[in-house]
């Protein structure tokens, strides 16, 4: 059996692990077993039915008054209980900071080696050891390695396949486990949460970001790329040029050390598409271009092009939605 | 308070990453090298809590000998003493990586060196593992908290803040205890030229671990291949506007 452990964050899902479990139904036909998931947190019950959408046949359900909030050694250990039990082929886990965290903490617990971000996983032909493909420097350069362990422990990279229902999903059985904790298990746990005010998408789900880079210019220049995420429903992400000169907070910025992004469009203003930044926006479906240089690396991964001054195009650009938004009411 | 910083050099890659000739390694000829913006920002951090409590600072890294350059640009900035870790260059695993810190962290601890509060970065640069530091704390009994984006330590407890979903969750652990780092907790200083002079005055021991392997282990390297659009240009300037919301209605961004 392959056990795919589900992201989620008091009971809403993160859509990766649904990636995740299609690499993982993918592997689990190739080795011959079944897929089953393992949720943490009793609210998370209601799961089941998209789950199985995705090809899970069992659901684990860990149910304890502790598990209310995140608290990752908690989470590996009740994984470990059910390994322990039920033996599993492999654990997967989406490429998601928690995902990353819950299996390296894992591997620290059992003793076995863990594969980060992989992008595909097989069996090799002769022997036990899984041949997998992970993403180092942020995904801008490929490892291949072998993993051992039973079982093989690795979380799969975000966007590295699509998320993928089945033709014909029967229903789920779910079963509830109590794992014996301990009070150090939940040492580290949330004890707080501080919302960020007024903001209501993250980076990481928007459906349209507006990017900013050098060529904004100053702090002052984003007025403009607010105005224009705003009338799309979207949300402002940086490089780290912009980032670094103070312009703007870190939390906007995109690439390896910032987000990942992964929305419908992404337009990128005045942005050279370091490979650093370009790593931040694999996820997204197409990538419009507004720079006043038609050489500038980004145009060799953008989708569409704008050649132009972005202080002259947005305000255009701006007016021209108004315009459009007005005449469909 | 004795903080001890953990750091990993590796080449600075600009605008393509090309290979050796036998996969195993990135063509470095032309390349510098630095350490991940995230341990930057450790060992700016690292400096401040001394700063702000007292005690002693110290950098580590496993690497190459070359690495020493690494390490003094730790102390450049006010980092009191480095140790390197010296391997012949080649790359070691989390598991053997974890294995030669722990043991150097207890040779300190009965040297009379206890750490109170350990600093890496989220994950290196180049192998992106995300496992070392919560390894190290699980070898020696600690809490790890990762991804921190803000650090407050006080009375023998540690608050540390990380960012999710467009909001922050708050940790509360007791010290010791291994904290992840991730860029934007601090804006790094940069070194004086009197930092820089100093950092050669400082004490750095070289120890050479033993080799040894934990997995996973690396076969090859591999360039992803490259995804190469055919950009279609919608308009120069201004001009173009209308095309881009015929763009965002045909995808639905906007109504039709």
């Amino acid at each position: 059996m392959i056990l795919g452990v589900i992201d989620h964050d008091r009971g809403s899902l993160d859509p990766l692990s649904l990636q995740m479990l299609t690499f993982g139904r993918r592997l689990a036909e190739r080795v011959g077993v079944s897929l089953h998931a393992v949720v943490l947190g009793d609210e998370a019950k209601e799961f089941s039915e998209p789950l199985g959408r995705h090809g899970v046949d069992t659901v684990h359900v860990v149910a304890e008054d502790r598990l209310e909030d995140y608290a990752p050694a908690a989470w590996a250990q009740a994984v470990l209980e059910i390994v322990d039990e039920l033996a599993p082929e492999a654990v997967l886990a989406p490429g998601t900071d928690r995902g990353n965290e819950v299996l390296a903490h894992l591997g620290a617990k059992a003793g076995l080696p863990f594969a980060a971000n992989c992008t595909s996983a097989l069996p090799e032909d002769a022997g036990d050891a899984y041949i997998v493909m992970r993403q180092r420097w942020g995904g801008s350069l490929l490892e291949e390695a072998r993993l051992e362990g039973i079982p093989k422990l690795l979380t799969v990279a975000p966007h590295a396949v699509a998320a993928e229902e089945v033709p014909a999903a029967t229903s789920v059985v779910v079963e509830t486990h109590t794992p014996a904790f301990t009070d150090e298990d939940f040492v580290v746990r949330i004890v707080e949460r501080i919302g960020s005010a007024g903001q209501k998408v993250s980076l990481p789900e928007a459906r349209v970001v507006v990017g900013g880079g050098r060529g904004v210019g100053g702090p002052e220049g984003f007025a403009s790329l607010e105005q224009l995420a705003a009338l799309l429903g979207g949300i402002v992400g940086v490089s780290r040029v912009v980032t670094s000169a103070g312009w703007r907070p870190h939390s906007d910025q995109v690439g390896q050390t910032g987000a990942k992004i992964a929305p419908e469009i992404y337009i990128a203003c005045g942005i050279s598409g370091a490979i650093q930044h370009m790593v931040g926006c694999k996820g997204a479906k197409r990538i419009l271009a507004i720079n006043s240089d038609p050489n500038a690396p980004i145009m060799a991964k953008a989708d569409y092009a704008i050649i132009g001054d972005l202080h002259a195009v947005i305000p255009a650009l701006i007016d021209e939605i108004m315009r459009a938004q007005g005449g469909s009411k | 308070m004795n903080v001890l910083v953990c750091v990993k050099r590796v080449p600075m890659t600009g605008g393509r990453i090309s290979l050796t000739p036998d996969e195993q390694e990135i063509d470095v000829s032309y390349l510098g090298f630095t350490v991940s913006p995230h341990e930057e920002c450790a060992v700016e951090e690292a400096v401040r809590l001394v700063e702000a409590h007292g005690g002693s600072t110290t950098v580590l890294t496993l690497g190459p000998q070359e690495a020493v350059e690494q390490l003094r640009d730790a102390m450049a900035t006010g980092v009191d003493r480095g140790v390197l870790l010296e391997t012949d260059g080649e790359d070691w695993d989390p598991i053997a990586t974890t294995e030669a810190i722990v043991e150097r962290i207890r040779v300190e601890q009965d040297a009379g060196t206890v750490f109170d509060v350990l600093l890496f970065g989220n994950e290196a640069a180049d192998s992106g593992d995300y496992q070392v530091g919560i390894r190290v704390a699980y070898a020696l009994g600690m809490p790890c908290v990762t991804g921190v984006k803000e650090l407050e330590v006080k009375d023998g407890e540690a608050v540390a803040k990380r960012e999710a979903g467009g909001g922050r969750e708050v940790f509360r652990v007791p010290l010791p205890a291994v904290f992840t780092v991730r860029e934007g907790i601090n804006l790094p200083r940069y070194p004086s030229v009197p930092g820089r002079l100093k950092a050669k005055q400082k004490p750095l021991e070289r120890v050479r671990p033993e080799r040894r392997t934990g997995g996973p282990q690396k076969v090859r390297l591999v360039l992803p291949e490259e995804h190469r659009t055919e950009v279609e240009v919608l308009g120069n300037g201004p001009d173009a506007a209308p095309k881009v919301v015929e763009l965002l209605r045909r995808i639905g961004v906007l109504s039709a």
